[in-house]
C-alpha cells in the first residue's frame, strides 16, 4: 500500500487460489507478527481489508466535501447572477426563484462528487495513464489472490519462516521476486 | 464469508467447467481476436454514420428549412430523436446504480455493456438539441460565461437550461462510473497480452491498475457513493427532459405525470435496446454462460413492469383530459387518439402496453426470439411515444387556421437513420476492443451465484447429511447430477 521510503526490490511472493483460504491465511500471518507488503487480489475481496487491518477509506467523506462546493457554487453563483450582477425582471417572476434553482444546484452537486471522487481516488490509488506499476505477478488479475513480503535486509531463517508460514496456510505456490533494474525503468 | 445464496435460484454463470482463469479466458478472447462479419457489419454501420455526418453539414449549410418543419410544427423528428436516445441512455447507469444498490448480482454480467450503450446513446441524444439551434457555430451560448454583452447570463428559470446542465452531468458522471469499472479489466487484458504495444497500450488504458487491497478498497467506496449519486441522477435527468414539456402550457405537454411516466419510459426502452444488443452480443462472443436466459428473464421482468406503468399513465393523462372540464386539453387527447396522426397513437399503444404484456407468461420471457423481437418493437413504440406526445400536440394548435401536417424530409430520415448508425459504429468497437463484460465484478459472484459453486453447495450438503437429497438437487441441478 502507500509509499515506501526506500524502494526494495526483493521479495516473497505467496499465490492462494482460492479467497477463503487466502483470508484465513492473511489472519493466520498477521496474528504471527509477519509483516504483509503488498495484498494483490483479482477482484474486490469482502473482508479482506479487516483480515488486513486497514482502516477505513475516507473517500467518502471526501466526496460529500466535493458534493457540498458544488452545491454552495451553484446557489451562490445563481444567486449572485440573478440578483445582483444582472437582474432581468422575467415576467414579474421573483428575482430569486430558490424553487428554479434546485436542478442546476442538484446536478452540480452530483457532477463536483462525483469528478472530485474520481479524481481523488486516481491520484490516492496512483491511477495515472501511462503510470507502469510493478507487477509482481501477471496472474494476480487473472485466478490468484498474492500476498508480498519485503525481504530486503531479512536474514534466512526469517525469509525462510515466510515461505513456511504461506504453504502451511494453504499457498499453492512460494517463490522468490527480485526485480532487475531493467523492469524498475 | 459469502452472503448465503438460495440454491433455488438459478445460477447467474453456467458451465460446470467455469474457474477463474477460464471466466479471464472467455470474457478476454472476444478482444483478442476479430470475429466473422465485424468488418462487413461496422463497414455497413459506418457508412451509416457517414449518412449522419452529411445531413447534419447539410442542415447546417442550408439551414433548418431542410427539415419537414413548419409554423405550427416547430419541434419534430430532432426532438423526438433527442428523448428517444436519451431513454435507451437511462438503463445502463441504471443497472449499475440502482442495481448495485439493491444488491442485484444479475447486473455484474450486463451493466458494463449497458454502460457502454448509455454513453454511446447519450453521444447520439446530445447531437439534435445542438444541431436544432440553427446556427451551431454559436452552441456555447448555452453555458454561463463570462461575456462581453453585459455579462449577459442565461436564463436559470429555464427548463431548457436545466436540461443542458441535466445531460452534461449525465454524460460525465456515466463516463467516469463506466471507466472506473473498466481500469482493473484492462489491467486483466494487459497482463495477458503477449505483444509488446498490446501490453502497452492496454497499460496506458488501465491507468496502471494493480489490484491492490488498498485500491480494491477504494474502489469499492467510488462504486458504492457513484451508484448513490447516479441513482437521482438518472431519475433527474429524464424528469428535467420532461419539464421541458411539462412546464409550457401547450395542451398536451402540460401535464404533471409526466416527470414519472418519463422515466419509466426511459427505463423501459432502455432495457429494450439492452436486451436487443445483449441477445447478439452473447450469441456472437459466444457469452451465453454470462449472459443466461436468467438474465434476460430479469430484465423482462423489469420490461413488463416500466411498460405497464407507462400503459397507466397513458390511460391517467387520458382520464385527467376528460376529468379537467378544460376544452383544450380534451380536445389535444380526443385528437392525439383520433385525429390524423391515430396511425402513431396505434404504433405507440400495441409496441408499449400490449407487446409486452406477453412477459407474464414464463415461456415467453425465458424466449430469446420473442425477446429479441419484443424489445424492437418497444424501441418503436417508444420512438412513437416522443412523435406523438411532440408532434400530435403542435399539429393541432389553438387556430384551426394554422393546424398542419409534419412530413419529414430526406434529412430528417437521413439524420435519424444515421444516429443509429453512429450509435452501432461506437458500440461495435467497444465490443471489439473493450472487455463487454466486467470481468471482476462476475469473478466477485463466482463464489455465491455460478453453477459450479451451487453443485459444490449441493454436494457438500449430501455427504454431511448422509445422503440427504433435499432441495439443492432441485431444477438446474439434476443435471450436473449425472
Amino acid at each position: 500500500m502507500g509509499a515506501v521510503a526506500k524502494q526494495s526490490n526483493n521479495f516473497i511472493l505467496g499465490l492462494w487460489d482460492h479467497e477463503e483460504v487466502f483470508l484465513h491465511a492473511i489472519e493466520h500471518i498477521r496474528h504471527d507478527g509477519l509483516e504483509i507488503y503488498e495484498t494483490l487480489t483479482p477482484f474486490p475481496v469482502h473482508g479482506l481489508e479487516n483480515a488486513l487491518g486497514y482502516r477505513d477509506t475516507r473517500l467518502h467523506q471526501a466526496g460529500f466535501l466535493f458534493g457540498l462546493t458544488g452545491t454552495t457554487l451553484a446557489l451562490s453563483f445563481m444567486s449572485w447572477v440573478m440578483t445582483t450582477n444582472y437582474p432581468i425582471n422575467f415576467g414579474g417572476k421573483p428575482y430569486w426563484p430558490l424553487p428554479s434553482f434546485i436542478p442546476i444546484t442538484f446536478e452540480l452537486t452530483v457532477l463536483f462528487a462525483a469528478w472530485g471522487m474520481v479524481l481523488t481516488y486516481c491520484v490516492r490509488n496512483k491511477l495515472i495513464p501511462g503510470y507502469v506499476p510493478r507487477i509482481y505477478d501477471v496472474r494476480t488479475t487473472d485466478d490468484r489472490f498474492a500476498l508480498v513480503f519485503d525481504i530486503e535486509g531479512k536474514s534466512a531463517s526469517e525469509v525462510e519462516k515466510i515461505k513456511s508460514m504461506c504453504s502451511s496456510n494453504g499457498a499453492v505456490e512460494v517463490k522468490n521476486r527480485v526485480f532487475s533494474d531493467k523492469e524498475n525503468l | 464469508m459469502h452472503a448465503y445464496e438460495s440454491d433455488f435460484r438459478e445460477p447467474l454463470i453456467n458451465g460446470l467447467d467455469k474457474t477463474y482463469t477460464k471466466i479471464t479466458d472467455d470474457l478476454v478472447t472476444p478482444t483478442e481476436r476479430t470475429y466473422k462479419g465485424w468488418w462487413l457489419t461496422i463497414s455497413v454501420f459506418a457508412v451509416l454514420a457517414c449518412v449522419f455526418v452529411f445531413c447534419l453539414c447539410w442542415t447546417v449549410f442550408y439551414g433548418i428549412g431542410v427539415w419537414g418543419l413548419n409554423k405550427t410544427v416547430d419541434w419534430a423528428w430532432d426532438i423526438t430523436n433527442f428523448v428517444w436516445w436519451i431513454g435507451i441512455g437511462h438503463a445502463g447507469t441504471l443497472i449499475s446504480a440502482i442495481l448495485l444498490l439493491f444488491r442485484q448480482r444479475f447486473r455484474t454480467g450486463i451493466n458494463r455493456a449497458a454502460e457502454a450503450m448509455t454513453i454511446f446513446a447519450v453521444i447520439c441524444a446530445g447531437m439534435f438539441p445542438v444541431f436544432h439551434m440553427g446556427r451551431v457555430w454559436d452552441c456555447f451560448f448555452i453555458f454561463p460565461y463570462p461575456n462581453t454583452r453585459g455579462p449577459l447570463w442565461v436564463n436559470f428559470n429555464s427548463p431548457l437550461l436545466w436540461d443542458v446542465f441535466a445531460i452534461s452531468t449525465y454524460f460525465s458522471v456515466s463516463v467516469l462510473f463506466w471507466y472506473s469499472g473498466l481500469m482493473p479489466d484492462f489491467a486483466t487484458i494487459r497482463d495477458r497480452a503477449k505483444g509488446k504495444y498490446r501490453k502497452m497500450i492496454y497499460n496506458v488504458l488501465s491507468f496502471g491498475w494493480t489490484g491492490t487491497a488498498k485500491q480494491w478498497q477504494r474502489f469499492e467506496s467510488l462504486s458504492l457513493v457513484l451508484a448513490g449519486l447516479s441513482t437521482p441522477l438518472v431519475l433527474s435527468v429524464h424528469t428535467i427532459v420532461s419539464f421541458d414539456f411539462a412546464t409550457s402550457v401547450i395542451p398536451g405537454w402540460h401535464t404533471t405525470i409526466f416527470p414519472p411516466y418519463f422515466v419509466a419510459g426511459a427505463i423501459f426502452s432502455g432495457f429494450a435496446m439492452v436486451e436487443t444488443l445483449m441477445l447478439i452480443v452473447r450469441k456472437v462472443f459466444k457469452l451465453e454462460d454470462y449472459i443466461t436466459v436468467n438474465h434476460i428473464e430479469s430484465m423482462n421482468k423489469i420490461i413488463v413492469l416500466t411498460g405497464s406503468i407507462v400503459g397507466i399513465a397513458y390511460i391517467t393523462e387520458m382520464f385527467i383530459a376528460w376529468y379537467s372540464g378544460y376544452l383544450y386539453e380534451q380536445f389535444a387527447f380526443y385528437n392525439r387518439a383520433l385525429g390524423k396522426y391515430w396511425w402513431a397513437y396505434a404504433w405507440m399503444m400495441s409496441c408499449n402496453v400490449l407487446s409486452p404484456q406477453l412477459y407474464w407468461f414464463k415461456p415467453f420471457r425465458r424466449n430469446l426470439w420473442i425477446t429479441f423481437i419484443l424489445s424492437i418493437f418497444v424501441n418503436i413504440g417508444m420512438w412513437f411515444e416522443r412523435f406523438v406526445i411532440i408532434v400530435t400536440s403542435l399539429a393541432d394548435d389553438f387556430l384551426p387556421g394554422s393546424w398542419a401536417y409534419f412530413q419529414p424530409t430526406w434529412v430528417d430520415v437521413g439524420i435519424f437513420v444515421g444516429s443509429i448508425g453512429l450509435f452501432m459504429t461506437l458500440f461495435l468497437l467497444f465490443a471489439r476492443f473493450f472487455p463487454v463484460i466486467a470481468i471482476a465484478e462476475v469473478k466477485s459472484i463466482f463464489r455465491t451465484s455460478s453453477e459450479v459453486a451451487k453443485a459444490e453447495r449441493a454436494k457438500k450438503e449430501n455427504l454431511s447429511n448422509g445422503g440427504f437429497v433435499g432441495h439443492t438437487t432441485f431444477g438446474i441441478l439434476d443435471k450436473d447430477a449425472k
